[in-house]
Protein backbone atom coordinates (compact mmCIF):
# COMPACT_ATOMS: atom_id res chain seq x y z
CA UNK A 1 0.00 0.00 0.00
CA UNK A 2 1.27 3.60 -0.73
CA UNK A 3 1.14 5.33 2.31
CA UNK A 4 2.65 8.37 1.56
CA UNK A 5 1.11 9.74 -1.81
CA UNK A 6 -0.77 12.33 -1.92
CA UNK A 7 -4.19 10.85 -2.61
CA UNK A 8 -3.93 8.08 0.12
CA UNK A 9 -3.31 10.96 2.66
CA UNK A 10 -6.98 12.99 1.61
CA UNK A 11 -8.55 9.90 1.19
CA UNK A 12 -7.64 9.19 4.60
CA UNK A 13 -8.38 12.29 5.60
CA UNK A 14 -11.48 13.03 4.41
CA UNK A 15 -13.10 9.21 5.40
CA UNK A 16 -12.71 9.84 8.78
CA UNK A 17 -12.68 13.99 9.59
CA UNK A 18 -14.13 15.15 6.23
CA UNK A 19 -17.92 15.59 7.64
CA UNK A 20 -16.90 16.60 11.28
CA UNK A 21 -14.48 19.04 9.13
CA UNK A 22 -17.77 20.35 7.28
CA UNK A 23 -19.71 20.64 10.08
CA UNK A 24 -17.09 22.17 12.21
CA UNK A 25 -16.64 24.82 9.87
CA UNK A 26 -20.11 25.48 8.86
CA UNK A 27 -21.30 26.14 12.24
CA UNK A 28 -18.07 28.14 13.87
CA UNK A 29 -15.56 29.46 11.59
CA UNK A 30 -18.14 30.68 8.76
CA UNK A 31 -20.25 32.05 11.47
CA UNK A 32 -17.55 33.84 13.56
CA UNK A 33 -15.80 35.10 9.65
CA UNK A 34 -19.50 35.96 8.78
CA UNK A 35 -20.10 37.49 12.29
CA UNK A 36 -17.40 39.82 11.32
CA UNK A 37 -17.93 41.30 8.28
CA UNK A 38 -21.88 42.07 9.65
CA UNK A 39 -20.30 44.25 11.81
CA UNK A 40 -18.93 46.18 8.78
CA UNK A 41 -22.71 46.63 7.14
CA UNK A 42 -25.87 48.27 8.74
CA UNK A 43 -28.23 45.03 8.37
CA UNK A 44 -31.66 45.23 9.01
CA UNK A 45 -32.15 41.59 9.15
CA UNK A 46 -35.02 41.39 6.43
CA UNK A 47 -33.59 43.60 2.96
CA UNK A 48 -30.87 42.24 0.44
CA UNK A 49 -28.95 44.78 0.85
CA UNK A 50 -26.36 44.82 3.39
CA UNK A 51 -24.78 48.46 3.09
CA UNK A 52 -21.58 49.03 3.88
CA UNK A 53 -21.10 51.33 6.85
CA UNK A 54 -17.14 50.98 7.82
CA UNK A 55 -16.72 51.26 11.67
CA UNK A 56 -19.94 53.26 12.61
CA UNK A 57 -21.05 50.10 14.01
CA UNK A 58 -18.19 49.91 16.75
CA UNK A 59 -18.97 53.61 17.17
CA UNK A 60 -22.46 52.82 18.09
CA UNK A 61 -21.80 50.02 20.40
CA UNK A 62 -19.15 52.26 22.39
CA UNK A 63 -21.90 55.18 22.48
CA UNK A 64 -24.66 53.10 23.47
CA UNK A 65 -25.14 53.56 26.81
CA UNK A 66 -27.84 50.81 27.62
CA UNK A 67 -24.82 48.58 26.14
CA UNK A 68 -22.47 49.74 28.75
CA UNK A 69 -24.90 49.63 31.41
CA UNK A 70 -25.86 46.01 30.74
CA UNK A 71 -22.00 45.13 31.02
CA UNK A 72 -21.44 47.15 34.39
CA UNK A 73 -24.44 45.07 35.53
CA UNK A 74 -23.09 42.02 34.18
CA UNK A 75 -19.61 42.53 35.56
CA UNK A 76 -21.19 43.43 39.47
CA UNK A 77 -23.50 40.23 39.00
CA UNK A 78 -20.40 38.15 37.83
CA UNK A 79 -17.92 39.34 40.15
CA UNK A 80 -20.58 38.70 43.21
CA UNK A 81 -21.65 35.25 41.51
CA UNK A 82 -18.06 33.76 41.00
CA UNK A 83 -16.95 34.76 45.04
CA UNK A 84 -19.84 33.33 46.15
CA UNK A 85 -20.48 30.12 43.63
CA UNK A 86 -16.57 29.29 44.61
CA UNK A 87 -16.34 30.44 48.45
CA UNK A 88 -19.81 28.03 48.63
CA UNK A 89 -18.63 24.92 46.36
CA UNK A 90 -15.04 24.51 48.15
CA UNK A 91 -17.14 24.55 51.80
CA UNK A 92 -19.11 21.90 49.59
CA UNK A 93 -16.11 19.95 48.97
CA UNK A 94 -14.45 20.37 52.12
CA UNK A 95 -17.42 18.66 53.85
CA UNK A 96 -18.16 15.68 51.70
CA UNK A 97 -14.90 14.93 51.65
CA UNK A 98 -14.43 15.21 55.32
CA UNK A 99 -15.79 11.38 55.68
CA UNK A 100 -19.38 12.38 56.88
CA UNK A 101 -22.01 10.31 57.18
CA UNK A 102 -23.69 10.05 54.21
CA UNK A 103 -21.44 12.22 51.90
CA UNK A 104 -22.06 10.16 48.48
CA UNK A 105 -26.07 11.10 48.71
CA UNK A 106 -25.18 14.79 49.60
CA UNK A 107 -22.64 15.41 46.44
CA UNK A 108 -25.13 13.78 44.34
CA UNK A 109 -27.54 16.44 45.79
CA UNK A 110 -25.73 19.06 45.56
CA UNK A 111 -25.41 18.42 41.79
CA UNK A 112 -28.98 18.37 40.71
CA UNK A 113 -29.54 21.85 39.54
CA UNK A 114 -26.86 21.07 36.58
CA UNK A 115 -29.05 18.34 35.89
CA UNK A 116 -31.86 20.81 34.88
CA UNK A 117 -31.59 23.83 31.71
CA UNK A 118 -31.42 27.29 32.68
CA UNK A 119 -34.97 27.79 31.45
CA UNK A 120 -36.46 25.50 33.56
CA UNK A 121 -34.41 26.72 36.43
CA UNK A 122 -35.08 30.25 36.25
CA UNK A 123 -39.18 29.87 35.90
CA UNK A 124 -38.72 27.23 39.37
CA UNK A 125 -36.91 30.51 41.24
CA UNK A 126 -39.78 32.78 39.59
CA UNK A 127 -42.18 30.94 41.41
CA UNK A 128 -40.42 30.73 44.75
CA UNK A 129 -39.48 34.12 45.07
CA UNK A 130 -42.97 35.59 43.67
CA UNK A 131 -44.79 33.08 46.06
CA UNK A 132 -43.21 31.06 48.37
CA UNK A 133 -41.14 33.84 49.87
CA UNK A 134 -43.27 36.69 49.43
CA UNK A 135 -45.48 34.36 51.88
CA UNK A 136 -42.91 32.92 54.00
CA UNK A 137 -42.37 36.88 54.39
CA UNK A 138 -45.92 37.70 55.14
CA UNK A 139 -46.84 35.34 57.74
CA UNK A 140 -43.45 35.74 59.62
CA UNK A 141 -44.15 40.32 59.24
CA UNK A 142 -40.25 39.88 58.35
CA UNK A 143 -40.11 43.32 56.21
CA UNK A 144 -37.70 43.00 53.02
CA UNK A 145 -39.53 39.60 52.32
CA UNK A 146 -43.26 40.72 52.58
CA UNK A 147 -42.96 42.23 48.94
CA UNK A 148 -41.13 39.54 45.93
CA UNK A 149 -37.54 40.44 45.38
CA UNK A 150 -38.04 40.21 41.79
CA UNK A 151 -40.18 43.68 41.62
CA UNK A 152 -36.81 46.20 42.43
CA UNK A 153 -33.92 46.28 40.04
CA UNK A 154 -31.53 45.87 42.76
CA UNK A 155 -34.03 42.67 44.02
CA UNK A 156 -33.92 41.62 40.53
CA UNK A 157 -30.28 41.17 40.15
CA UNK A 158 -29.80 39.94 43.41
CA UNK A 159 -31.93 37.05 43.00
CA UNK A 160 -29.77 36.42 39.69
CA UNK A 161 -26.92 36.04 41.88
CA UNK A 162 -28.74 33.49 44.00
CA UNK A 163 -29.92 31.26 41.28
CA UNK A 164 -26.34 31.53 39.87
CA UNK A 165 -24.58 30.24 43.13
CA UNK A 166 -27.69 27.61 44.35
CA UNK A 167 -27.02 26.48 40.29
CA UNK A 168 -23.11 26.47 39.88
CA UNK A 169 -22.15 25.56 43.39
CA UNK A 170 -22.61 21.51 43.10
CA UNK A 171 -20.84 21.65 39.85
CA UNK A 172 -17.78 23.33 40.90
CA UNK A 173 -17.87 21.53 44.23
CA UNK A 174 -17.12 18.31 41.54
CA UNK A 175 -14.30 20.46 40.96
CA UNK A 176 -12.64 20.86 43.80
CA UNK A 177 -13.86 16.93 45.24
CA UNK A 178 -11.51 16.12 42.26
CA UNK A 179 -8.68 18.63 43.82
CA UNK A 180 -9.40 17.71 47.18
CA UNK A 181 -8.76 13.65 46.36
CA UNK A 182 -5.60 14.45 44.25
CA UNK A 183 -3.86 15.57 47.13
CA UNK A 184 -1.44 12.65 48.21
CA UNK A 185 -2.75 10.79 51.86
CA UNK A 186 1.13 10.83 52.43
CA UNK A 187 1.83 14.41 52.18
CA UNK A 188 -1.02 15.31 54.74
CA UNK A 189 0.22 12.16 57.21
CA UNK A 190 3.74 13.88 57.12
CA UNK A 191 2.73 17.46 57.76
CA UNK A 192 0.42 15.66 60.80
CA UNK A 193 3.84 14.37 62.27
CA UNK A 194 5.49 17.40 61.72
CA UNK A 195 2.67 19.01 63.89
CA UNK A 196 0.15 20.56 61.59
CA UNK A 197 -3.03 21.09 63.44
CA UNK A 198 -6.38 19.73 60.67
CA UNK A 199 -7.06 23.54 59.89
CA UNK A 200 -3.02 23.96 58.73
CA UNK A 201 -2.69 21.08 57.02
CA UNK A 202 -5.78 22.39 55.17
CA UNK A 203 -4.63 25.76 54.81
CA UNK A 204 -1.00 25.51 54.41
CA UNK A 205 -0.78 21.90 52.69
CA UNK A 206 -4.55 21.08 50.80
CA UNK A 207 -5.37 24.03 49.63
CA UNK A 208 -1.89 25.47 47.59
CA UNK A 209 -1.81 21.76 46.21
CA UNK A 210 -5.34 22.40 44.98
CA UNK A 211 -4.10 25.79 43.15
CA UNK A 212 -5.29 24.00 39.67
CA UNK A 213 -8.58 23.39 40.78
CA UNK A 214 -9.19 27.09 41.61
CA UNK A 215 -8.01 28.45 38.56
CA UNK A 216 -10.17 26.12 36.84
CA UNK A 217 -13.37 26.75 38.34
CA UNK A 218 -12.69 30.28 38.47
CA UNK A 219 -11.94 30.37 34.80
CA UNK A 220 -15.52 28.18 34.46
CA UNK A 221 -16.99 30.45 36.83
CA UNK A 222 -16.46 33.73 35.32
CA UNK A 223 -16.99 32.04 31.34
CA UNK A 224 -20.47 31.08 32.28
CA UNK A 225 -21.41 34.42 34.07
CA UNK A 226 -20.37 36.35 31.51
CA UNK A 227 -22.70 34.83 29.13
CA UNK A 228 -25.69 34.27 31.32
CA UNK A 229 -28.67 33.73 28.91
CA UNK A 230 -31.08 31.47 29.53
CA UNK A 231 -31.64 32.34 33.44
CA UNK A 232 -32.09 35.87 32.72
CA UNK A 233 -34.81 35.32 30.27
CA UNK A 234 -36.63 33.24 32.63
CA UNK A 235 -35.75 34.59 36.12
CA UNK A 236 -36.44 38.35 35.38
CA UNK A 237 -36.89 38.99 31.20
CA UNK A 238 -35.41 41.99 31.86
CA UNK A 239 -37.73 43.43 33.83
CA UNK A 240 -38.53 45.79 36.14
CA UNK A 241 -38.03 48.28 33.51
CA UNK A 242 -34.87 46.99 31.77
CA UNK A 243 -33.22 47.20 34.57
CA UNK A 244 -31.71 43.56 35.00
CA UNK A 245 -30.78 43.36 31.07
CA UNK A 246 -27.50 41.56 31.31
CA UNK A 247 -24.93 41.86 28.37
CA UNK A 248 -25.80 38.78 26.33
CA UNK A 249 -29.21 39.72 26.68
CA UNK A 250 -28.39 43.27 25.59
CA UNK A 251 -27.05 41.51 22.18
CA UNK A 252 -29.77 39.53 21.59
CA UNK A 253 -32.40 41.97 21.85
CA UNK A 254 -30.21 44.78 20.08
CA UNK A 255 -29.98 41.99 16.94
CA UNK A 256 -33.24 40.30 17.40
CA UNK A 257 -35.90 42.47 19.01
CA UNK A 258 -34.81 45.72 17.17
CA UNK A 259 -32.87 44.23 14.06
CA UNK A 260 -30.19 45.96 14.47
CA UNK A 261 -27.74 42.91 13.47
CA UNK A 262 -24.34 44.79 12.94
CA UNK A 263 -24.61 46.81 16.16
CA UNK A 264 -25.51 43.48 17.99
CA UNK A 265 -22.78 41.59 16.50
CA UNK A 266 -20.18 44.17 17.45
CA UNK A 267 -21.35 44.14 20.94
CA UNK A 268 -21.40 40.34 20.70
CA UNK A 269 -17.45 40.63 19.63
CA UNK A 270 -16.78 43.11 22.48
CA UNK A 271 -18.61 41.41 25.50
CA UNK A 272 -16.38 38.42 24.02
CA UNK A 273 -13.22 39.97 24.27
CA UNK A 274 -14.07 41.65 27.58
CA UNK A 275 -14.81 38.02 28.98
CA UNK A 276 -11.78 36.34 27.09
CA UNK A 277 -9.71 38.91 28.79
CA UNK A 278 -10.39 38.65 32.31
CA UNK A 279 -10.79 34.70 31.88
CA UNK A 280 -7.19 34.32 30.18
CA UNK A 281 -5.64 37.47 32.71
CA UNK A 282 -7.26 35.40 35.62
CA UNK A 283 -5.75 31.86 34.39
CA UNK A 284 -1.81 33.41 33.79
CA UNK A 285 -1.97 35.27 37.88
CA UNK A 286 -3.50 32.18 39.12
CA UNK A 287 -0.63 29.72 37.24
CA UNK A 288 2.00 31.69 38.26
CA UNK A 289 1.96 30.53 41.78
CA UNK A 290 1.13 27.39 41.01
CA UNK A 291 2.92 24.21 43.45
CA UNK A 292 3.40 20.91 42.37
CA UNK A 293 3.00 18.11 44.67
CA UNK B 1 -12.04 12.69 81.53
CA UNK B 2 -8.91 11.72 79.79
CA UNK B 3 -7.04 13.65 76.95
CA UNK B 4 -7.96 11.17 74.78
CA UNK B 5 -11.60 11.41 75.34
CA UNK B 6 -11.68 14.85 75.31
CA UNK B 7 -10.04 14.58 71.51
CA UNK B 8 -13.03 12.35 70.85
CA UNK B 9 -15.43 14.16 71.60
CA UNK B 10 -14.92 16.85 70.02
CA UNK B 11 -14.19 15.24 66.57
CA UNK B 12 -17.45 13.99 67.22
CA UNK B 13 -19.00 17.21 67.74
CA UNK B 14 -17.33 19.04 64.92
CA UNK B 15 -18.86 15.98 62.60
CA UNK B 16 -22.53 16.46 64.10
CA UNK B 17 -21.96 20.48 63.45
CA UNK B 18 -20.56 19.43 59.96
CA UNK B 19 -23.38 17.23 59.45
CA UNK B 20 -26.02 19.64 60.10
CA UNK B 21 -24.37 22.25 58.01
CA UNK B 22 -24.31 19.64 54.98
CA UNK B 23 -28.52 19.11 55.92
CA UNK B 24 -29.15 22.79 56.08
CA UNK B 25 -27.40 23.40 53.08
CA UNK B 26 -29.07 20.63 51.24
CA UNK B 27 -32.87 21.49 51.97
CA UNK B 28 -31.76 24.71 50.72
CA UNK B 29 -30.69 22.94 47.45
CA UNK B 30 -33.81 21.09 47.13
CA UNK B 31 -36.23 23.50 48.21
CA UNK B 32 -37.15 25.09 44.86
CA UNK B 33 -38.15 21.51 43.62
CA UNK B 34 -39.98 20.96 46.76
CA UNK B 35 -41.87 23.62 46.32
CA UNK B 36 -42.67 22.64 42.84
CA UNK B 37 -44.10 18.83 44.13
CA UNK B 38 -45.76 20.41 46.63
CA UNK B 39 -47.97 22.71 45.22
CA UNK B 40 -48.20 21.11 41.74
CA UNK B 41 -50.61 18.94 43.21
CA UNK B 42 -53.24 21.59 44.17
CA UNK B 43 -55.63 24.23 42.53
CA UNK B 44 -54.86 27.35 41.20
CA UNK B 45 -56.90 28.81 44.54
CA UNK B 46 -54.74 27.23 46.72
CA UNK B 47 -51.71 27.83 45.35
CA UNK B 48 -52.26 31.71 45.48
CA UNK B 49 -53.30 31.28 49.37
CA UNK B 50 -50.94 28.89 50.61
CA UNK B 51 -47.87 27.63 48.60
CA UNK B 52 -46.45 26.44 51.48
CA UNK B 53 -48.83 24.08 52.67
CA UNK B 54 -48.29 20.49 52.16
CA UNK B 55 -52.11 19.85 50.98
CA UNK B 56 -54.18 22.35 50.07
CA UNK B 57 -57.67 23.35 51.11
CA UNK B 58 -59.18 22.12 48.56
CA UNK B 59 -57.64 19.06 48.50
CA UNK B 60 -55.22 16.99 46.11
CA UNK B 61 -55.66 16.84 42.59
CA UNK B 62 -53.66 15.72 39.66
CA UNK B 63 -55.68 17.77 37.27
CA UNK B 64 -52.77 20.20 36.42
CA UNK B 65 -51.28 17.25 34.45
CA UNK B 66 -53.42 16.78 31.70
CA UNK B 67 -54.39 20.61 31.21
CA UNK B 68 -50.29 21.64 31.21
CA UNK B 69 -49.59 18.53 28.89
CA UNK B 70 -52.73 19.19 26.14
CA UNK B 71 -51.38 23.23 26.26
CA UNK B 72 -47.99 22.49 25.99
CA UNK B 73 -48.21 19.78 23.51
CA UNK B 74 -46.16 16.97 26.00
CA UNK B 75 -45.80 14.41 23.71
CA UNK B 76 -45.10 16.38 20.35
CA UNK B 77 -42.25 18.34 22.50
CA UNK B 78 -40.85 15.44 24.44
CA UNK B 79 -40.16 13.28 21.16
CA UNK B 80 -39.11 16.37 19.09
CA UNK B 81 -36.54 16.83 22.28
CA UNK B 82 -35.80 12.84 22.24
CA UNK B 83 -35.15 12.79 18.35
CA UNK B 84 -33.03 16.11 18.63
CA UNK B 85 -31.31 15.03 21.68
CA UNK B 86 -30.61 11.48 20.45
CA UNK B 87 -29.34 11.88 16.98
CA UNK B 88 -27.08 14.84 18.18
CA UNK B 89 -25.57 12.65 20.49
CA UNK B 90 -24.85 9.86 18.38
CA UNK B 91 -23.58 11.84 15.60
CA UNK B 92 -21.06 13.89 17.66
CA UNK B 93 -19.94 10.17 19.43
CA UNK B 94 -19.23 8.76 15.99
CA UNK B 95 -17.62 12.00 14.37
CA UNK B 96 -15.81 13.06 17.07
CA UNK B 97 -13.96 9.86 17.67
CA UNK B 98 -13.18 9.56 14.00
CA UNK B 99 -11.90 12.96 13.40
CA UNK B 100 -9.68 12.33 16.72
CA UNK B 101 -8.37 9.36 15.43
CA UNK B 102 -6.86 10.71 12.21
CA UNK B 103 -6.02 13.75 14.19
CA UNK B 104 -3.65 11.70 16.55
CA UNK B 105 -2.31 9.39 14.41
CA UNK B 106 -0.89 11.37 11.64
CA UNK B 107 1.32 14.62 11.54
CA UNK B 108 -0.34 16.05 8.50
CA UNK B 109 -0.32 19.61 8.09
CA UNK B 110 -4.35 19.73 8.01
CA UNK B 111 -4.51 17.44 10.85
CA UNK B 112 -2.35 20.28 12.74
CA UNK B 113 -4.36 23.19 11.48
CA UNK B 114 -7.88 21.65 11.86
CA UNK B 115 -7.07 20.39 15.52
CA UNK B 116 -5.32 23.72 16.34
CA UNK B 117 -8.41 25.61 15.08
CA UNK B 118 -10.84 23.21 17.23
CA UNK B 119 -9.10 24.26 20.48
CA UNK B 120 -8.86 27.91 19.69
CA UNK B 121 -12.71 27.66 18.67
CA UNK B 122 -13.26 26.35 22.10
CA UNK B 123 -13.50 29.78 23.34
CA UNK B 124 -15.84 31.41 21.29
CA UNK B 125 -18.94 31.73 23.28
CA UNK B 126 -22.47 31.11 21.25
CA UNK B 127 -23.50 34.26 21.69
CA UNK B 128 -20.83 35.38 19.36
CA UNK B 129 -22.11 32.78 16.53
CA UNK B 130 -25.75 33.17 17.00
CA UNK B 131 -26.70 36.59 15.18
CA UNK B 132 -24.81 35.00 12.07
CA UNK B 133 -25.48 31.80 12.28
CA UNK B 134 -29.25 32.75 12.14
CA UNK B 135 -28.73 35.48 9.29
CA UNK B 136 -26.70 33.34 7.53
CA UNK B 137 -28.63 30.07 7.50
CA UNK B 138 -32.06 31.54 8.30
CA UNK B 139 -31.56 34.65 5.62
CA UNK B 140 -28.79 33.31 2.55
CA UNK B 141 -30.01 29.43 2.97
CA UNK B 142 -33.44 29.30 4.36
CA UNK B 143 -32.30 26.34 5.89
CA UNK B 144 -33.68 27.08 9.63
CA UNK B 145 -37.00 25.15 10.83
CA UNK B 146 -35.44 21.70 9.95
CA UNK B 147 -34.79 19.39 13.24
CA UNK B 148 -32.14 17.78 10.79
CA UNK B 149 -30.52 21.65 10.83
CA UNK B 150 -30.43 21.74 14.41
CA UNK B 151 -28.99 18.34 14.48
CA UNK B 152 -26.27 18.91 12.60
CA UNK B 153 -25.69 22.06 14.24
CA UNK B 154 -25.97 20.72 17.61
CA UNK B 155 -23.00 17.97 16.53
CA UNK B 156 -21.36 20.89 15.14
CA UNK B 157 -20.96 22.96 18.24
CA UNK B 158 -20.10 19.99 20.13
CA UNK B 159 -17.50 18.73 17.69
CA UNK B 160 -14.34 20.51 19.20
CA UNK B 161 -15.02 19.38 22.70
CA UNK B 162 -15.92 15.98 22.01
CA UNK B 163 -12.54 15.78 19.63
CA UNK B 164 -10.23 17.03 22.06
CA UNK B 165 -11.51 14.32 24.88
CA UNK B 166 -11.13 11.48 22.29
CA UNK B 167 -7.95 12.64 21.32
CA UNK B 168 -6.42 12.65 24.68
CA UNK B 169 -7.49 8.95 25.34
CA UNK B 170 -6.34 8.03 22.28
CA UNK B 171 -3.04 9.61 22.16
CA UNK B 172 -3.02 8.01 26.26
CA UNK B 173 -4.49 4.93 26.24
CA UNK B 174 -4.53 3.32 23.06
CA UNK B 175 -0.84 1.36 21.78
CA UNK B 176 0.23 2.07 18.33
CA UNK B 177 0.95 -1.65 18.25
CA UNK B 178 -2.08 -2.94 18.63
CA UNK B 179 -3.23 -0.33 15.83
CA UNK B 180 0.00 -2.49 13.87
CA UNK B 181 -0.69 -5.82 14.81
CA UNK B 182 -4.53 -4.99 13.36
CA UNK B 183 -3.05 -3.94 10.30
CA UNK B 184 -0.80 -6.61 9.90
CA UNK B 185 -3.41 -9.01 10.26
CA UNK B 186 -5.17 -7.60 7.26
CA UNK B 187 -7.63 -4.56 8.65
CA UNK B 188 -8.11 -1.53 6.81
CA UNK B 189 -7.14 2.01 8.59
CA UNK B 190 -11.49 1.88 8.83
CA UNK B 191 -11.89 -1.39 9.93
CA UNK B 192 -8.84 -0.92 12.55
CA UNK B 193 -10.52 1.76 13.87
CA UNK B 194 -14.14 0.61 14.26
CA UNK B 195 -13.30 -3.24 15.60
CA UNK B 196 -10.12 -2.41 17.95
CA UNK B 197 -9.66 1.47 18.67
CA UNK B 198 -13.71 2.50 19.55
CA UNK B 199 -14.64 0.08 21.52
CA UNK B 200 -11.60 0.35 24.17
CA UNK B 201 -13.02 4.14 24.05
CA UNK B 202 -15.95 3.27 26.02
CA UNK B 203 -15.26 5.25 28.91
CA UNK B 204 -14.68 8.54 26.64
CA UNK B 205 -17.67 7.76 24.84
CA UNK B 206 -19.50 7.65 28.04
CA UNK B 207 -18.24 10.84 29.08
CA UNK B 208 -19.28 12.46 25.96
CA UNK B 209 -22.25 10.73 25.60
CA UNK B 210 -23.75 12.34 29.42
CA UNK B 211 -21.83 15.75 28.48
CA UNK B 212 -23.53 16.41 25.40
CA UNK B 213 -27.02 14.49 26.09
CA UNK B 214 -27.59 16.49 28.94
CA UNK B 215 -26.39 20.10 27.24
CA UNK B 216 -28.65 19.04 23.77
CA UNK B 217 -31.87 18.26 26.45
CA UNK B 218 -31.18 21.46 28.07
CA UNK B 219 -30.05 24.13 25.32
CA UNK B 220 -32.55 26.97 24.44
CA UNK B 221 -31.09 29.44 22.82
CA UNK B 222 -29.92 27.62 19.79
CA UNK B 223 -33.08 25.47 19.27
CA UNK B 224 -35.43 28.99 19.82
CA UNK B 225 -33.45 30.44 17.24
CA UNK B 226 -33.47 27.52 15.03
CA UNK B 227 -37.02 26.53 15.32
CA UNK B 228 -40.02 29.12 14.84
CA UNK B 229 -42.13 26.54 13.98
CA UNK B 230 -44.53 25.53 17.08
CA UNK B 231 -44.84 21.61 15.58
CA UNK B 232 -40.92 21.58 16.03
CA UNK B 233 -40.33 22.82 19.49
CA UNK B 234 -38.18 20.98 22.33
CA UNK B 235 -39.13 21.26 25.91
CA UNK B 236 -37.36 24.06 26.98
CA UNK B 237 -39.10 26.23 24.08
CA UNK B 238 -42.48 24.97 25.04
CA UNK B 239 -42.14 25.66 28.66
CA UNK B 240 -42.57 29.64 27.62
CA UNK B 241 -45.77 29.12 25.97
CA UNK B 242 -47.62 29.44 29.43
CA UNK B 243 -45.99 32.80 30.31
CA UNK B 244 -48.39 34.90 27.45
CA UNK B 245 -50.17 37.35 27.56
CA UNK B 246 -53.42 35.16 28.90
CA UNK B 247 -53.58 35.29 32.87
CA UNK B 248 -51.05 33.00 34.02
CA UNK B 249 -52.18 29.56 35.66
CA UNK B 250 -49.93 28.61 37.85
CA UNK B 251 -50.51 25.32 38.71
CA UNK B 252 -50.10 24.56 34.70
CA UNK B 253 -46.88 25.93 34.92
CA UNK B 254 -45.88 24.09 37.68
CA UNK B 255 -47.04 20.70 36.24
CA UNK B 256 -45.04 21.45 33.18
CA UNK B 257 -41.82 22.47 34.86
CA UNK B 258 -42.35 19.36 36.30
CA UNK B 259 -42.56 17.34 33.53
CA UNK B 260 -39.56 19.15 32.15
CA UNK B 261 -37.58 17.79 34.86
CA UNK B 262 -38.87 14.67 35.74
CA UNK B 263 -37.05 12.61 32.81
CA UNK B 264 -33.47 13.41 33.44
CA UNK B 265 -33.82 13.41 37.06
CA UNK B 266 -35.40 10.05 36.84
CA UNK B 267 -32.23 9.47 34.23
CA UNK B 268 -30.20 10.72 37.29
CA UNK B 269 -31.20 8.19 40.22
CA UNK B 270 -29.94 5.26 37.95
CA UNK B 271 -26.93 6.43 36.33
CA UNK B 272 -26.40 9.47 39.19
CA UNK B 273 -22.19 7.57 39.58
CA UNK B 274 -21.83 7.62 35.52
CA UNK B 275 -23.43 11.44 35.47
CA UNK B 276 -20.93 12.66 38.43
CA UNK B 277 -18.08 11.27 36.85
CA UNK B 278 -18.76 11.88 33.43
CA UNK B 279 -19.21 15.46 34.13
CA UNK B 280 -16.22 15.96 36.36
CA UNK B 281 -14.09 13.81 33.80
CA UNK B 282 -15.10 16.07 31.48
CA UNK B 283 -14.46 19.44 33.23
CA UNK B 284 -11.46 18.81 34.71
CA UNK B 285 -9.85 17.72 30.90
CA UNK B 286 -11.87 20.69 29.06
Amino acid sequence: MKRNTMSYKVRQFLMFAGIPTVLFIGVIIIPFIYGLYLTFTSWDGVSKAKPFVGLSNYAAAFSDTAFWTAMGKTVLYSAISVVLVNVLAFLLAYLVTSGIKGQNFFRAGFFIPNLIGGIVLGYVWKFVFNRAFVTIGKSLHIGFMETSWLATPAGAIACLIIVSVWQYAGYMMLIYVAGFMSVPKSLIEASQIDGCTKSQATWKVIVPLMRASFVECLFLTITRCFMVYDVNLSLTKGEPFNSSVLAAMHVYNQAFTYKNYGVGQAEALILFIVCAVVGVLQVQIGRKGEVGA
Amino acid sequence: MSENERAARNRKITKIIMWIVLLILFIMIVFPFIMVVINVFKTKADINSHPLALIGKHGFTTKNFPKAMKKMHFWRVFGNSLIITLSSTVLTLLLSAMCAFVLVRNKWKACTLLFTMMIASMVIPFQVLMVPLVSFYGGLLNVLNHRLTLILMHTGFSLSMATFLYHGAIHTNIPLELEEAALIDGCTRWQTFWKVVYPLLTPTTATVAIIDAMAFWNDYLLPSLVLTDKSLYTIPIATQVFYGTFSTDIGLILAALLMAMLPILILYVFLQKYIVAGVTSGAVKG
